[in-house]
């Protein structure tokens, strides 16, 4: 069973008919994604890739059964886009796009806060369910194989390149996430750690962070008291200098906090072993285990 | 966005808070004239984008339009932090009966602004943390109500003021709320507010950051600032432009890579073998042969690379575009540093391929390829 995309999920793309939505669609539905319709304002009627257009998530959901959204509408709209799949109940939201304002992210996410909707980004490659052949973002699909390991991150490439490592190592991927580079995003790892401790048959976790916020350390402190299965993590960003947003809008060290040295420290304080290289994270596992 | 002090207190002033009387000054003229129009002792403060200003001798006082002159002939052939003074901004001198701290910021972990106050003010809100962490009132704001007065009002109770001081204090908060609301601010700080011996509070300082991302929200305020929103220097400046991270560094090896984190990881991985990265350059995701051979140019005009290293992790990024950008930039550019290239992925094979007929060796993993670009930078010295 895996963690909050499985083989019963059906996505709308919002924003399906711009380069990014109409590029990831066909490549979503390569993978085996079972997305149902898409939508765009002023292009309903239209189909990319054999999917219908609405004008809509309302629209589209008089004709589907949908549960989920994946958003690549630009900026300045996908606050509005997101609320829109909010009010429509969907779950989880994926919020792909970069560059979202602040103060949109905190009024969405508080928004699916209060319905008990998961917000997944922004600025996030999104979330793959391999054993279900389900991947809701842009993620290349086969460097994850399907298993037992939940992994979390707050990257894309750099989740990619930890999970090759654990494909080549044979150890397979139950549900990944990422959870956006964002300094607010919607899902947290303390959070992400919750969900997948619901799901038995995720056996353990792989944690890759960076530097910035505190999110390590509370979601370290989390498994520590509530987590016993094995966790290994990654962080990111031990060289970073302080006051440089080294790429992410939430990777920054702010005076003392957010250093890679506080989140390394509270990993191991909760027993959880930090990999010295993206590639040691597949022989830790491979210990714990 | 960063906002100089002046700038910030032109936006506080709009929105009727109370500023000490003062103008700015680009000469030491102008800074005569300034303080004469005051009339009274005044403190000249250097305007930089950057904290610790009065440690480094940028905040001094004067009792004359003659000794501000001199002042500010001092403080603007100043460089604090790097950056040099250009403008200084002259205020009254006021006498203080009390500091105080009030700020807004986000929240990153509950996801909220958050409204700061501490009746202990003058020092910065982290030092304040661990000085007298108790000092630090903190209310979290509802995203559905915004900041309500009755809010604002039990922060100055909570801070410990009474009687007249609640309200006027309270109105602070509520008028920096405002501008947060109004401008799309990440962080505000006035640190010191006064507290006058008089009784009247006025905010001595101000800080005001804009969230980047809402920039496109505020072009008429950017127009008012007749300046470049964010300073950069031209190879920043070129890699902004191309939708790249840049990020200079004090080492000697250009990192070039797809992804913010995976960039990171290799600036670390480069430490770990002994060696110092110059250069993070996150080059983004569906990377094509233009970015690669942009980035490869934009990592070679900065004096401290001694050698690049590209590490690609394919996705949507695919490794014959990354090994097209590189003879692009080798044929148009010339690599006149040692090269590490690192790619797998998508279309790995036809990149390798290509790179292979060009004769330009590559390495499969990011551990292998970090220690030999900096055994080669070694070997160099």
């Amino acid at each position: 069973m895996p963690v909050l995309v499985d083989k019963d999920t059906r996505v709308i793309i919002q924003g399906i008919t711009g380069s990014q939505g109409t590029f990831h669609t066909e490549a979503m539905l390569e993978y085996g994604t079972k997305i149902v319709a898409g939508m765009t304002p002023g292009k309903g009627g239209e189909e990319v890739h054999g999917i219908p257009v609405y004008d809509s998530v309302t629209q589209a959901k008089k004709d589907h059964d949908i549960t989920a959204s994946v958003i690549f509408v630009p900026a300045p709209f996908a606050g509005d886009a997101a609320m829109e799949a909010i009010d429509a109940d969907l779950n989880p939201v994926v919020l792909i796009t970069e560059h979202v304002p602040v103060k949109d992210e905190i009024r969405v996410i508080h928004a699916a806060k209060k319905k008990g909707i998961t917000i997944i980004g922004p600025n996030t490659p999104g979330i793959i369910t391999p054993g279900d052949k389900q991947k809701l973002g842009i993620m290349p699909g086969h460097v994850f194989s399907s298993g037992e390991v939940g992994l979390m991150s707050r990257s894309g490439t750099l989740t990619y390149e930890i999970a090759a490592g654990m494909t080549q190592a044979g150890i397979g991927i139950s549900t990944a996430i990422g959870l956006g580079g964002d300094p607010c995003v919607g899902l947290t790892p303390a959070e992400g750690v919750r969900l997948f401790k619901d799901d038995k048959k995720t056996k353990a976790l792989v944690l890759v962070g960076e530097i910035g916020g505190d999110a390590e350390e509370r979601a370290a402190a989390y498994v520590k008291e509530n987590y016993d299965r094995p966790v290994v993590a990654f962080i990111a960003g031990r060289t970073a200098p302080p006051g440089k947003r080294m790429g992410h809008a939430g990777a920054i060290i702010s005076g003392s906090s957010g250093t890679a040295a506080a989140k390394i420290k509270a990993f191991n304080n909760a027993d959880v072993p930090v990999a010295e290289r993206p590639s040691d994270v597949a022989k830790l596992l491979k210990e714990v285990m | 966005m960063k906002l100089f002090e002046h700038e910030a207190k032109d936006i506080f002033r709009a929105f009727g808070m109370p500023l000490p009387p003062g103008g700015v000054a680009k000469t030491p003229q102008e800074a005569k004239k300034r303080a004469a129009e005051v009339g009274k002792p005044v403190v000249v403060k250097a305007q930089v984008l950057s904290g610790k200003r009065g440690k480094a001798g940028g905040v001094k006082f004067a009792d004359t339009p003659e000794q501000a002159e001199e002042l500010a002939k001092e403080i603007l052939a100043m460089k604090i932090n790097d950056l040099p003074v250009e403008t200084v901004l002259i205020e009254e001198k006021l006498a203080i009966q009390q500091e105080i701290y009030a700020g807004i910021t986000i929240d990153r972990n509950t996801r909220q602004y958050v409204v700061i106050g501490s009746s202990a003010g003058g020092m910065s809100i982290e030092e304040l943390a661990e000085e007298s962490p108790e000092k630090i009132i903190k209310m979290h704001v509802n995203p559905d109500t915004g900041f309500q007065p009755y809010e604002a009002r039990q922060m100055a109770i909570d801070m410990g003021f009474t009687g007249k001081a609640i309200n006027k204090l309270a109105g602070f908060f509520l008028k920096l709320w405002r501008i947060v609301e109004e401008y799309d601010v990440e962080l505000t700080e006035i640190n010191p507010l006064i507290l006058t011996k008089e009784g009247s509070f006025l905010a001595a300082d101000a800080r005001l950051n804009i969230d980047n991302n809402a920039l496109y929200r505020h072009q008429e305020l950017i127009d008012k600032l007749e300046r470049e929103p964010i300073e950069q220097n031209e190879r920043e400046q070129l890699a902004t432009d191309h939708g790249m991270a840049y990020v200079e560094l004090d080492g000697d090896i250009a990192c070039i890579c797809n992804g913010a984190g995976l960039t990171m990881a290799t600036l670390d991985a480069v430490s770990l073998y002994g060696g110092k990265a110059s250069t993070f350059l996150d080059l983004g995701g569906g990377s094509d042969a233009e970015r690669v051979e942009m980035g490869i140019k934009i990592a070679q005009m900065y004096d401290k690379v001694e050698a690049i290293l590209v590490n690609i992790m394919g996705g949507i990024t695919r490794c014959d575009d990354v090994a097209r950008g590189i003879l692009a930039a080798k044929e148009k550019y010339g690599i006149e540093v040692p090269m590490v290239i690192r790619m797998v992925g998508t279309n790995e094979e036809e990149g390798q391929k290509i790179l292979n007929e060009a004769g330009i060796p590559f390495l499969e993993t990011m551990e292998e390829a970090a220690k030999k670009v900096v055994d080669l930078v070694k070997e160099e010295k």
